[in-house]
């Protein structure tokens, strides 16, 4: 019946022929998006069992190794990330109710302080080069005792916030593509999911910053 | 069933807890609470991701399959995890026995 009614009024622009109506487009969509987002837990969920086996053999290491951290730098980071999911979940309302300039607006906010993430990020590697924490052959430890498994801390260290920043370059591209079709008014309150299920992925990707800040930074604070 | 909009209060009470759950897992951090530093830390990290997950992903509001797909995924991480530390967490019990 609902295709029926579809066809006698014609189809919105935005509804795919496989599907009967726009919110059963809507629902696969964000389905779809779950499951990769499954995928997505399981691949970091890997990284997060190496780092959790590698802590429990060398707490020595890894709490030295978290201590020389920037507990400053990664906090701020974090309330850069989470102010971001908000303004991305603000964007959402806006195109769910048809506000465009709001929706622009809030994209470019969430573009500019995921950037503002990595420009921080970028800052704190510096630091790990210029201090020789960057695993290699020019790697050295202030304490030599620990300076082997210091090492495969800082391995993990870059191994999870890269793939983590690799997460928030996508989401910058995906952002771009977003801010045009709002641009361009192919978003509209009808069809606002592209803009919900890019969402769905860029709070995903503060999700996983939310697990790295505590257990690279902070865990270790207090370690033996 | 159309979709459900979430009122912006909602997001402005979420992002206002997950500030504070920051603050306090930073706070928290300087004191020395043994094992229990990573488990606090871990704690408030895991109600932190609940907060983004029911509220900012729209969970909460979702149908009945985006439930199973979020609690399989879940559920399959939890294998994941189980079943590694099982192997590699107990390896050096024997060189203690």
């Amino acid at each position: 019946m609902p295709e029926a009614t579809a066809h006698a009024q014609g189809h919105h622009p935005a509804l795919a022929h496989q599907f009967e109506s726009l919110e059963q487009q809507r629902e696969a969509s964000t389905l779809g998006m779950w499951v990769f987002l499954g995928t997505e837990i399981l691949f970091f969920g890997g990284a997060f069992a190496a780092y959790s086996i590698y802590r429990t053999w060398y707490p020595e290491a890894f709490a030295a190794g978290s201590r020389s951290l920037d507990i400053t730098l990664g906090a701020v980071n974090t309330a850069i990330l989470i102010t971001s999911s908000l303004t991305m979940a603000l964007a959402v309302h806006a195109a769910q109710t048809g506000r465009r300039k709001a929706l622009l607006a809030l994209l470019v906010a969430t573009m500019a302080l995921g950037a503002a993430f990595l420009g921080i990020k970028a800052v704190e590697y510096a630091q790990k080069f210029a201090e020789h924490h960057v695993p290699g052959t020019s790697f050295h430890f202030e304490e030599a005792a620990l300076e082997a498994h210091a090492q495969i801390f800082f391995s993990l260290y870059f191994v999870l916030t890269g793939l983590h920043a690799l997460h928030m370059i996508i989401g910058l591209g995906i952002m771009t593509w977003m801010l045009w079709w709002s641009w361009n008014g192919t978003i509209t309150p009808e069809y606002a999911s592209p803009i919900e299920i890019s969402g769905l992925y860029w709070h995903f990707v503060d999700i996983v910053w939310i697990f790295l800040f505590p257990l690279l930074y902070l865990i270790g604070r207090h370690g033996p | 069933m159309s979709q459900h909009i979430v009122p912006p209060r909602v997001y402005y009470t979420v992002f206002a807890m997950l500030m504070l759950g920051t603050a306090i897992t930073v706070g928290v951090s300087f004191l020395d609470l043994g094992a229990f530093n990573a488990i606090a830390a871990l704690t408030i990290a895991v109600f932190k991701a609940a907060l983004v997950v029911l509220f900012f992903m729209h969970v909460k509001y979702s149908t009945r399959l985006t439930w199973v797909v979020v609690t399989g995924s879940v559920f399959w991480l939890a294998i994941l995890l189980s079943l590694t530390f099982s192997d590699y967490l107990t390896r050096s019990w024997r060189t203690y026995g």
